[in-house]
């Protein structure tokens, strides 16, 4: 089988997010840039699939130099290949922009079963695995935590938590599926897994390799637009209830919350 | 003017969810404002007169799609059928609800229409005719106004519990019109093999009003009763920090935080929690927020509204039989 991740950086979660003196971006200048969370999980799960049916793993990302880094995690984890389309055009697209880059990309090669994190932990849009299967027109399954293939390869059935179920869902090959917590536990890059990564293949493209132009992707080829970007409301600061006993400190509160905040 | 406002309504097992009651209030808001018409369109089968509650709340029109392909959600047959109905009917604005169901269906369908969609916003306005949607983004650190200027619809996802339901009025009716139902057998390739209810039948994080939160201070998974008692008076679903959850404590399920559930309740309860960055933006946007831990200098208390410094473990029995007395 061979299959993909699409993965993206983003700032650590650590990160104090600072918005830039355009008022449309944040700052960037101190940020450590770290695979989404759950790009990671898909990484795992695709390694697990080979593992046990043979095949391929080839992971994409989309973004400057930096992005490289985190390609070579892949690698090290035990990806086979890694595919990075390296142009500035293509950056700063709303989720249609950045699918059509990834679908282009992924066009390129042979898939089984394409995962995506369900959401990425910096804008949170939870839309560019959802953009690319339309793109490809392949079945999406989102936010997953198990994945099952069929013996015979042409079937996969997946666990979706939902609010109050769980949604079991059957469907065939190719697919795309968008990874939650819960799924796997990633594994650490060994020490053998980093130096062997420095020989795999890593692929770097244009647009043009691709077959696209700089007007269809990235932020001239994107419908939704930033208006503005604003701090979250202030919360101002709390009162520390003061009493001798917790048993005070306890009526207290609750006293407060039905008189002062009103909400019970 | 623009052709109107279509909200997507969702329903679960045939009843109408409550997102779909407070999208369709905010759908009427907005049209009332730009003296628009408001439509929901609702997908499944053998619905019966359940649909036609949406009246109550503001719908001028109801669309049913009534059909056995549709008893139940599967994303490639619920986009084929509302991308039929938004090319035929035309709407300037198609908002649905950031639930799990709706994210994912919003996300197919505004690539399919070749659109812009916000996602998960708090916020919505209008300038004109043109939707200013104000969403979360970074788990809430910072909030991004967005908008679409060169496509139509214009399309975005509302978040569970932040716009309010309007007093349903009994006397409104709209007009019901049945949606054809054509799908394709390539839109039937996913199936559901089983649907298995949780059985606690608590509220999701992402949806509660109310969240009773447990951090690295619970010290084990057994001391979560005393928040699962706690939150059984007050009405409310227990959650955990990312601490608690890697420790084996709490279900993945549980975890609020940036890598975990964004929620957005009228009083969160943070007990035992320090108050990391990533959990603060994932429970900020909470109306009132209580923090209890030992330690004064927790971060989490610059967050709360109302702090105790104390052992939670004496603590949280005293807010249960407080609690006890008044509901």
């Amino acid at each position: 089988m061979n299959i993909l991740i699409c993965i993206k950086q983003i700032p650590d979660t650590e990160t104090q997010i600072k918005i830039d003196s355009g008022g449309k971006g944040i700052q960037t200048a101190d940020i450590k840039w770290v695979m989404n969370p759950y790009d990671e999980f898909g990484v795992e799960e695709a390694l697990r699939i080979k593992e046990k049916n043979g095949g391929k793993v080839i992971v994409v990302g989309v973004g400057p130099q930096r992005v490289v880094e985190s390609l070579r995690t892949s690698l090290a984890m035990g990806a086979d290949e890694a595919i990075h389309v390296d142009d500035p055009a293509a950056d700063g697209g709303d989720a249609l922009a950045t699918a059509r880059v990834l679908a282009a990309a992924v066009k390129q090669v042979p898939f089984d079963l394409i995962f995506c994190g369900q959401r990425a932990v910096d804008d949170d849009n939870a839309q560019v695995g959802a953009a690319l299967s339309e793109l490809l027109q392949i079945p999406l399954l989102s936010v997953i935590t198990k994945v099952e293939i069929s013996d015979d390869k042409t079937k996969v059935k997946v666990t979706r938590p939902v609010e109050g179920a769980t949604w079991v869902f059957e469907t065939t090959l190719p697919a795309l599926i968008t990874t939650q917590k819960g799924l796997n536990e990633p594994r650490y890059a060994s020490l053998p897994g980093i130096m062997k990564a420095k020989k795999k293949p890593l692929a770097a493209k244009k647009l043009g390799d691709l077959g696209l132009s700089a007007d269809q992707v990235g932020a001239a080829g994107s419908k939704l637009t930033i208006k503005a970007l604003t701090p979250p409301p202030e919360r101002k600061a709390g009162k520390i209830i003061e009493a001798e006993t917790p048993q005070e400190k306890g009526a207290i509160l609750v006293k407060l919350l039905r008189e002062e905040a009103k909400i019970i | 003017m623009g052709k109107g406002i279509l909200i997507i309504a969702e329903q679960r097992g045939g009843t109408l969810r409550k997102i779909s009651l407070e999208l369709v209030s905010e759908g009427r808001r907005l049209a009332d404002q730009s003296g628009q018409k408001v439509a929901a369109v609702v997908l499944g089968h053998q619905l019966g007169e359940e649909p036609k509650k949406l009246a109550a709340y503001g719908a001028d029109t109801i669309y049913v799609a009534d059909a056995p392909e549709l008893k139940h959600y599967t994303p490639e047959a619920y986009t084929a059928v509302l991308s039929d109905l938004i090319k035929s009917q035309e709407p300037d604005i198609v908002i649905g609800g950031a639930s799990q169901q709706g994210k994912e269906l919003a996300a197919k369908l505004a690539a399919r229409l070749e659109t812009g969609l916000a996602m998960d916003c708090v916020g919505l306005r209008l300038e004109g005719d043109l939707l200013i949607a104000k969403r979360p983004i970074y788990a809430g650190k910072l909030f991004a106004e967005v908008m679409c200027e060169t496509a139509r619809p214009q399309m975005a996802t509302g978040r569970p519990n932040v716009f309010a339901i309007q007093e349903p009025d009994a006397s409104k009716a709209a007009e019901i019109v049945t949606v054809e139902v054509a799908i394709k057998p390539e839109d039937l390739r996913t199936t559901l093999v089983e649907e298995l209810a949780d059985q606690t039948g608590k509220v999701d994080l992402t949806e509660a009003t109310c969240i009773v939160s447990g951090g690295r201070g619970m010290k084990e998974a057994d001391n979560f009763v005393i928040l699962e008692k706690l939150a059984g008076i007050i009405g409310a679903t227990v959650g955990a920090s990312r601490s608690a959850v890697d420790a084996g404590w709490r279900p993945q399920s549980d975890q609020v935080g940036q890598t975990g559930k964004v929620v957005n309740p009228n009083l969160y309860v943070a007990c035992g929690i320090s108050g990391a960055i990533q959990h603060l933006a994932g429970m900020g946007s909470s109306k009132v927020i209580v923090a209890v831990n030992k330690d004064p200098d927790a971060p989490i208390f610059q967050k709360a509204d109302y702090g105790i410094v104390g052992d939670l473990f004496e603590v949280v029995p005293v807010l249960e039989e407080e609690f006890k007395k008044i509901m």
